[in-house]
C-alpha cells in the first residue's frame, strides 16, 4: 500500500518524497527519465533569494534554512557554497531599482548590502567597469545541480520511498477513492494522494483534471569554460536580466543568458545566437574571461506560467491532487521548501508557510 | 543559392568536392587544417622539402594525387581551410575562422570528419612523451619530427606496424612493438584479409621489415604501465621492463561523429566498430534528408574506402538534386566498398578489441585527463546504481572537459559497462553538445 504518488523526480518532487518519507508516509516517486536529469539537474545552480518577488520570500527563507544543512538532508554537500550573490547594475536607473528592492525586502532578513561604484571596485575588483553599483546578498550562493537534485531522490529512497526511474506515466485515473497511475513499463500504482511535480510537463496532468493552465516551455542557454584561476568569489546576476555567472571551486566559470530552443519534447539546445551573445558580451561584465575558452553548452526544459510564478498547492477540482510546478527557471533554491510545503499539506492539511499566491485558481476566470 | 557544403578535406572530402565540381556543382569545402589531405595524407607546411616517398612510403602516389586534386580544386571552389565547424543548427553551420564567428547555410551537406585514435588508457599515459599512434605519425609526416629517440609502439591495429615502420625508416630507434592481439588472431583473420591482397601484403611487409631489422615485435603483449617521473622512462608488460623515452599507443581508430550528432543523424550501435555510429545507406545518405556521410567519420574503413565513399556520397547529392550522373558508377563504387568492408571484418579479427581492458584498469588509472576522473571514481558512481553514460558523466564529470569525451568517452563506457554488468551497447553514448571544439570569449561575430 502506498499513501502518496509523486510524479516527477526533480528537486521539488524528490524533496516532497523525502519529506513525506521522513514523516512516515509510504511514498512512490515516479520519474520518466532519471531523477534530477532535467531542469533540476541542468540549471545554472544559483541558490539565491535576492531578486525574488516578495510573496516568494517566506518560502525562499524556509528553503534557505533547509539548504543550511544540506549534508544532513541529502548526505552530500553538493558543492553548495554560501558565497554571496551579487546583483550588478549597469545604469543608475538599475541601481535605483536595486535600492528600491532592498527597501521593500527589509523585513525579510535578506541582509542586502548596496555597493556604490567605489565600494564595488574595492570589494570585487574583477567586476567589469560597466557596473555602476551592485546589491550583495551575503548568504545567497550556488551549488552543483547535477549532484544536488539526484541526491534528493536518493535520500528519499534511503528514507523508504520507492523510486521508479524510466517510468513514463501513460494514464492517470481517479476511481473515487484512489489515483490509479499506469506507466509504460507496466508499473501500476495507486494511492489517495497524487503530487504533480512534473515540471515543464505538469500541464497535461492539471488539464486532465479539468484545470488547464497556460504553461509554456523555455530553454535557458548555458555554457561553461575550461578551468580558470579562481577570481569570482560570488555568484552574479544583472539587474534587468542578461548574463549571469559563477565560478566553481575547480575553476570553471558557468554562464547563462538568453534562450535556447527545443530540439524535441524532451531535449533542448542553447542555440548559436545565445551562445555567441554570451561569448561576445560577457567581457564587459567579466573582463577576466577574455581569451578563455567555452568548452560546453547546454540547455534544459523549464515550465513558465504567464506571471512567471509557480503553481503550488491543492487542485481546485480534484481532492487529493497537489501541484508544485512552473518555477520559471527559479525553482532550484525553492525546491526543498516547496517539497516540504506539499508534504505538510498531505500530513496536516496545510503548509506552514504562505502559498496562497501560487494557487492554481488564479488561472480560472 | 545555398551551396553543397563538405566538411573535412581528407580523402573523402576531396573526392566528394572533385565529383561535385566535375558535375558542375561548386561546393564549399570547410577544413580545420591549414592544407587539404586530412590526417592520412597530411601535408607538410609550405617550404618543407621532404619527398612524398619519404613521408608517405607506399602511399606516396595516392597522397600526391590527393594533393594535386586539392590544388586544382582550391581556386575553383569555396575552399575554407583553418575553419572549425563548431555547431550545426537549422540548416546552418556555425564556423570559427581565425577568431571570427561566421556561418554558412547549406542546401546539402557531406560530413567527412574522419577519425582519431581510440585510446584505452594505461597508468602513465598522461606523461610527457606519450602520444597516440596517429599523433606520432603526424609529428613525422607534418613536421619531420620524431616523438623521441627511443620509441616504443603499443596497442593494436594496422597503424601500429605502419607507424613503427615509418619511424624506423626515418632513423628513429624503435625499441619494441607491443601488439595486444595474439599471432593466432592474425592467422584466423587471413581468409578475410586475402580479399584485399595488396593491403594485406603491405601490412605483412611492415611486419617482416621490422623483424628483419632486428626490432622486437611482441604479439599478445598488453602494455600495462608507462613508467616515468617528469617524462617517459620505460614501459612494462607481463614480466618485462623496457627503457624508452617515448611511447606511441592506440587501439585502432574511432570516428569523429559529433557533427553528425548535432545535425540530428540517427545513430545505431555498430558491433564491428564497437561504437555508436550515424546510420548511412550504401550511398552515404544519413537519416536526415540533406545530410550525407562519407569516410571514416561514419565508421572506420580507411583512406581508399573514404575516397570511394566521398565520390559515392557526392553522386547521391547530385542524384538527389536532379543532376544527371553516370548511372553505372554508383554500383561500381558500392561493390568496391563492400569488398573493403569484408576486409575490415578481417582486420577486426586480426586486431580484436582487448575485452579485458576495463576489468584490468586499476582504480587509480586516470581515464578522463581533462577533468582528472579515475577509473575508481567512475566505478564508485556505477556502484551507486548509475549505468547510463550521461548520468555517470553528470555524477563524476567524466567526459565533461575540454575534449568533451572525444578521448575518454569510449574508455569510460567500457568501464561503466563492465562494472554494471551490462553490454557495452547498453550503456548509451555521450550526448553531443556544441561547441564541437572549444570556442573563445571575445569572438568577433560577423553581422
Amino acid at each position: 500500500m502506498i499513501d502518496v504518488i509523486v510524479l516527477g523526480g526533480g528537486i521539488v518532487g524528490a524533496s516532497a518524497a523525502l519529506m513525506l518519507a521522513q514523516k512516515g508516509q509510504r511514498v512512490a516517486l515516479v520519474e520518466r527519465d532519471f531523477c534530477g536529469s532535467h531542469s533540476s539537474g541542468v540549471n545554472y545552480g544559483g541558490v539565491r533569494r535576492q531578486g525574488r518577488p516578495l510573496h516568494q520570500l517566506p518560502l525562499s527563507q524556509r528553503a534557505h534554512q533547509l539548504w543550511a544543512d544540506l549534508p544532513g538532508l541529502i548526505g552530500i554537500d553538493g558543492e553548495y557554497m554560501r558565497s554571496g550573490h551579487l546583483k550588478l547594475a549597469r545604469s543608475h536607473a538599475d541601481f535605483a531599482a536595486l535600492q528600491a528592492y532592498a527597501e521593500q525586502t527589509r523585513g525579510f532578513g535578506l541582509g542586502l548590502q548596496l555597493l556604490d561604484y567605489a565600494e564595488l571596485r574595492a570589494r570585487f575588483p574583477w567586476v567589469g567597469d560597466i557596473a555602476v553599483g551592485a546589491s550583495l546578498c551575503p548568504e545567497d550562493g550556488h551549488a552543483n545541480p547535477r549532484l544536488v537534485s539526484p541526491a534528493f531522490a536518493r535520500a528519499a529512497q534511503r528514507c523508504g520511498a520507492a523510486v521508479y526511474e524510466q517510468a513514463e506515466v501513460m494514464r492517470i485515473e481517479h476511481d473515487s477513492r484512489r489515483f490509479q497511475v499506469h506507466c509504460a513499463n507496466g508499473l501500476h500504482l495507486q494511492a489517495a494522494w497524487l503530487l504533480n511535480c512534473a515540471g515543464a510537463w505538469a500541464g497535461s496532468v492539471a488539464a486532465q483534471f479539468g484545470e488547464a493552465v497556460p504553461i509554456t516551455c523555455a530553454h535557458p542557454a548555458m555554457l561553461v569554460t575550461e578551468p580558470l584561476p579562481v577570481v569570482m568569489n560570488v555568484s552574479t546576476g544583472v539587474e534587468g536580466g542578461g548574463i549571469y555567472a559563477r565560478q566553481v571551486a575547480r575553476g570553471n566559470c558557468i554562464l547563462g543568458g538568453g534562450r535556447g530552443f527545443a530540439l524535441g519534447p524532451l531535449t533542448a539546445r542553447p542555440g548559436q545566437a545565445a551562445v555567441l551573445e554570451i561569448l561576445r558580451n560577457a567581457g564587459e561584465l567579466y573582463p577576466f574571461l577574455k581569451g578563455a575558452q567555452a568548452i560546453r553548452t547546454w540547455s534544459g526544459t523549464e515550465g513558465y506560467l504567464p506571471d512567471h510564478e509557480p503553481v503550488i498547492g491543492p487542485s481546485s477540482t480534484q481532492p487529493g491532487l497537489l501541484h508544485g510546478f512552473g518555477f520559471a527557471g527559479a525553482g532550484f533554491q525553492l525546491g526543498p521548501a516547496v517539497g516540504e510545503a506539499l508534504a505538510e499539506i498531505v500530513c496536516t492539511g496545510a503548509s506552514r508557510h504562505p502559498i496562497e499566491a501560487f494557487s492554481i485558481r488564479r488561472f480560472q476566470a | 543559392m545555398k551551396p553543397v557544403v563538405i566538411v573535412g578535406a581528407g580523402p573523402a572530402g576531396i573526392s566528394a568536392a572533385r565529383t561535385l565540381l566535375d558535375h558542375g556543382v561548386t561546393p564549399c569545402l570547410i577544413d580545420e587544417n591549414l592544407r587539404g589531405g586530412g590526417q592520412i595524407y597530411r601535408r607538410q607546411p609550405l617550404g618543407f622539402q621532404r619527398s612524398a616517398r619519404q613521408i608517405y612510403g607506399f602511399e606516396a602516389s595516392k597522397a600526391q594525387a590527393a594533393h594535386r586534386t586539392m590544388d586544382e580544386l582550391a581556386p575553383l571552389i569555396d575552399y575554407r581551410p583553418q575553419t572549425l565547424v563548431w555547431n550545426a543548427e537549422d540548416g546552418r553551420l556555425d564556423l570559427l575562422d581565425n577568431g571570427r564567428a561566421e556561418s554558412v547555410d547549406y542546401a546539402r551537406i557531406i560530413v567527412a570528419t574522419g577519425a582519431t585514435d581510440r585510446i584505452l588508457p594505461v597508468p602513465g599515459w598522461t606523461l610527457p612523451g606519450v602520444y597516440s599512434l596517429g599523433a606520432a605519425q603526424i609529428a613525422l609526416k607534418y613536421q619531420g619530427c620524431a616523438i623521441g629517440e627511443r620509441v616504443a609502439f603499443c596497442g593494436s591495429g594496422p597503424l601500429l606496424y605502419l607507424v613503427a615502420y615509418q619511424y624506423a625508416k626515418a632513423g628513429a630507434k624503435v625499441v619494441a612493438v607491443l601488439d595486444s592481439a595474439p599471432f593466432s588472431a592474425q592467422c584466423r583473420a587471413l581468409p578475410a584479409l586475402l580479399g584485399q591482397p595488396l593491403t594485406l601484403a603491405k601490412g605483412m611487409y611492415y611486419r617482416a621489415w621490422l623483424t628483419a631489422h632486428g626490432i622486437p615485435v611482441h604479439q599478445g603483449a598488453t602494455l600495462q604501465k608507462i613508467d616515468g617521473e617528469q617524462r617517459v622512462s620505460g614501459i612494462r608488460w607481463d614480466d618485462h621492463v623496457l627503457a624508452c623515452d617515448a611511447v606511441a599507443f592506440a587501439h585502432a581508430l574511432r570516428s569523429e561523429t559529433q557533427l553528425a550528432d548535432l545535425l540530428g543523424c540517427e545513430f545505431a550501435w555498430n558491433t564491428l566498430n564497437r561504437a555508436w555510429l550515424p546510420q548511412r545507406d550504401n550511398a552515404g545518405r544519413s537519416s536526415v534528408n540533406v545530410v550525407y556521410l562519407a569516410g571514416d567519420g561514419a565508421g572506420i574503413m580507411g583512406a581508399d574506402a573514404a575516397k570511394m565513399a566521398g565520390e559515392r556520397a557526392a553522386l547521391a547529392v547530385l542524384e538527389d538534386s536532379g543532376v544527371a550522373i553516370d548511372q553505372r558508377r554508383p554500383a561500381v563504387l558500392e561493390q568496391q566498398l563492400a569488398g573493403i568492408q569484408r576486409f575490415r571484418h578481417g582486420l577486426e579479427t586480426a586486431f580484436p578489441f582487448p575485452e579485458q581492458w576495463a576489468a584490468q584498469a586499476p582504480d587509480a588509472l586516470m581515464v578522463c585527463r581533462c577533468e582528472e576522473v579515475s577509473a575508481g571514481e567512475i566505478r564508485a558512481v556505477v556502484d551507486e546504481g548509475h549505468w547510463e553514460l550521461n548520468r555517470v558523466k553528470a555524477h563524476c564529470r567524466v567526459g565533461m572537459g575540454r575534449c568533451q569525451g572525444r578521448m575518454c568517452g569510449l574508455a569510460a563506457a567500457e568501464i561503466v559497462a563492465e562494472r554494471s554488468g551490462r553490454g557495452i551497447e547498453q550503456v548509451g553514448r555521450l550526448r553531443g553538445q556544441a561547441p564541437i571544439k572549444p570556442l573563445p570569449f571575445g569572438v568577433e561575430v560577423q553581422p
